[in-house]
């Protein structure tokens, strides 16, 4: 299954891209395919959720803030390579022309490389997941109240990158990007090739967490979401192995960033704020919890139907996930995973009924 | 009763809560490959001995000591559970989203329990065999394979004590074993802790006495936070002060 859908994902859709005429009925779109890559880099992101939150039971609502990190990280480095271009003309970004700052702050320096980028928007999250969780999970914080310390640093982390002084391009965000390491975002097949990178990066995401999970720590996990004391009492120190989890998450979440912002051309703090963090939740609620497969599910399944109500009816949609976050907990707790369970068990019940029924029958 | 010859040495130990001492200045030892039951009534500080010793509790005042010169006062619970210290509670704490299999992998001993040992650590031919030892033990078998929140309470109750006993701690901690078994399982159980002795210093707590007299060798019994009186079953029974506490607590309840 993993590779009959890493197939259709790396070669189906790319050639259906590149091959058929336009006007074919089996052309996929450059606009498709860009979409589907986002929401494969959002797939990413709810993977690493999965693992924190349907597997070791510790729901943050704080995934918004990593991936906006990842995401600045990048796009911070495509301003910088839009150098002279601008439409002040001037090195310095646009906004900071605008904002009256005349010498690029220190910490955008390095973003100048690529490599520096990619390596900053994965471990400034990792160390930002690192720090917080050893504060809270040494004090024991859990459950709801852990879920509400994150949303507050949701909160926080969407104050902070809205303002003018941290020089990070205020509510407008960074935009106007140009090229990528000397490709031109715009050309489709730079689009392409991001494509078919983040399907590479959503492959080894998902076999990172599979063997996580597969592994005896994976189970670890699972014990510390069914009884932590028990855990404590198995001679497991289950702060350390929250705080793994934690830090992995994030660093899924801040690639998910990275992918995301040159597909999509744009980051601003309203992708990272406490709206959007609570959206991934459900993106995993949607899909399955603790299935992995089901959060790449519902990721992709939610924002397609996002893309196709906004597009419809624009002012539905927050109704729409709402009432969707609603149904699911309260009659699909296992989510589009447990449904797809629940048939398999169902056909396979018929199956072994029929030849009975056919023999009464006969006689 | 040496100091060198003990297990575990508490000495001068005081809990207190908010001003209610569930420890007032308790001096308990117990022996190595000694079963140990502590009786008391409700609120003598049965659970909070067994907290104490395993860590969940911090003591006011007091030394607690493992074997020669173990001392536990400010180590963590998963600590002193490496150290050999094993724990079982009263209502079974088990892992019920994992198979039996899983529960009893997980509690086995091992040299490092930390992240990166148990991404990558596997099971050797040696634990296996181990597990399936205490799966005979524990008479679950059959159940390997099921999902542990789907077991029976007895069965959930020794699922726990298998994964106790694979911890291969020095000194067990059992708090109220036989809690809402059966009379065969309530039998099975005291067997079971017999057999462990030979190899582990077991503290046991109970309610049942009937169940205290099967098992029992030495007895402690508690009473507000201090021992009042240890001794033979018979001994214990014969005391005046013993008699006292639950007679007189009888006359309250006929009152």
């Amino acid at each position: 299954m993993f590779w009959i859908v890493g197939f259709v994902l790396l070669f189906v859709l790319p050639i259906l891209n590149v091959l058929p005429a336009d006007d074919s009925w089996l052309h996929v779109s450059d606009f498709a395919l860009n979409r589907f890559g986002k929401f494969l880099a959002f797939a990413i992101l709810a993977l690493g959720l999965d693992l924190i939150w349907g597997y070791a039971g510790i729901l943050s609502l704080g995934q918004g803030v990593f991936f906006g990190i990842g995401a600045y990280c990048m796009g911070m480095h495509l301003m910088l390579t839009i150098g002279s271009q601008s439409v002040y003309g001037s090195a310095l970004p646009d906004f900071m022309v605008w904002n009256q700052v005349t010498e690029l702050p220190f910490f955008w320096k390095p973003l100048y490389s690529f490599s520096a980028a990619v390596l900053a928007g994965l471990l400034a999250p990792a160390c930002f997941a690192l720090i917080f969780g050893f504060l809270a999970f040494r004090s024991r914080i859990r459950g709801v109240y852990f879920a509400i310390i994150t949303q507050a640093l949701a909160l926080m982390a969407w104050l902070v990158f809205n303002r003018n002084e941290t020089n990070l391009g205020g509510t407008n965000g960074l935009t106007d990007f140009k090229t990528l390491l000397g490709f031109r975002l715009s050309a489709p097949g730079t689009q392409l090739a991001l494509y078919v990178i983040t399907v590479l990066c959503l492959g080894g995401a998902y076999a990172t967490c599979r063997w996580i999970i597969a592994s005896r720590a994976g189970r670890v996990l699972i014990a510390i979401r069914d009884s932590e004391q028990r855990v404590l009492f198995s001679g497991y120190s289950p702060a350390t192995y929250k705080l793994f989890v934690f830090v992995v998450s994030a660093v899924l979440a801040g690639l998910a960033g990275i992918l995301y912002v040159p597909q999509v051309g744009i980051i601003t703090p309203a992708q990272m704020g406490v709206l959007p963090s609570l959206e991934m939740v459900v993106w995993v609620a949607v899909g399955g919890r603790a299935t992995l497969v089901g959060a790449i599910v519902g990721a992709v399944g939610v924002n397609l139907g996002r893309s196709i109500l906004t597009n419809s009816f624009p002012e539905l949609w927050p109704f729409f996930l709402g009432g969707l976050f609603v149904v699911v907990v309260l009659l699909f707790p296992d989510g589009i995973m447990g449904i797809a369970r629940q048939i398999r068990v169902k056909l396979a019940e018929r199956a072994v009924r029929l030849p009975k029924t056919q023999a009464v029958e006969e006689e | 009763m040496t100091e060198h010859g003990s297990i575990i040495y508490l000495e001068g130990v005081t809990v207190d809560y908010d001003g209610f001492k569930a420890l007032n200045n308790l001096n308990f030892i117990v022996n190595h490959r000694e079963l140990r039951v502590v009786i008391g009534p409700n609120g003598a500080g049965k659970t909070t001995l067994l907290d104490v010793i395993s860590g969940k509790t911090k003591p006011a005042a007091g030394r607690v000591i493992f074997g020669k010169d173990q001392d536990l006062m400010g180590l963590r619970e998963y600590e002193i559970t490496q150290l050999g210290i094993g724990r079982k509670f009263q209502a079974p704490s088990i892992y019920g989203n994992l198979s039996v299999w899983e529960n009893l992998d997980l509690s086995l001993s091992r040299p490092s329990k930390g992240v990166f040992a148990t991404l990558r650590g596997r099971s050797t031919p040696a634990e296996r065999e181990e597990i399936d030892r205490t799966l005979e033990t524990i008479g679950l078998k059959e159940q390997v394979y099921k999902r542990a929140g789907s077991l029976s309470h007895g069965q959930k109750q020794w699922l726990e004590i298998g994964m106790v006993i694979l911890q291969d701690p020095e000194l067990l901690l059992v708090d109220e074993p036989v809690a809402g078994m059966t009379d065969e399982e309530t039998e099975q159980t005291g067997r079971l802790l017999e057999s462990l002795v030979e190899k582990h210093a077991i503290i046991v707590i109970e309610h049942d006495m009937e169940f205290v007299r099967q098992i029992a060798r030495i007895v402690t019994v508690l009473h507000e936070g201090t021992v009042i009186c240890e001794g033979t079953v018979e001994k214990v029974q014969a005391d005046d002060r013993v008699r006292e506490i639950y007679l007189g607590r009888q006359k309250v309840a006929h009152v």
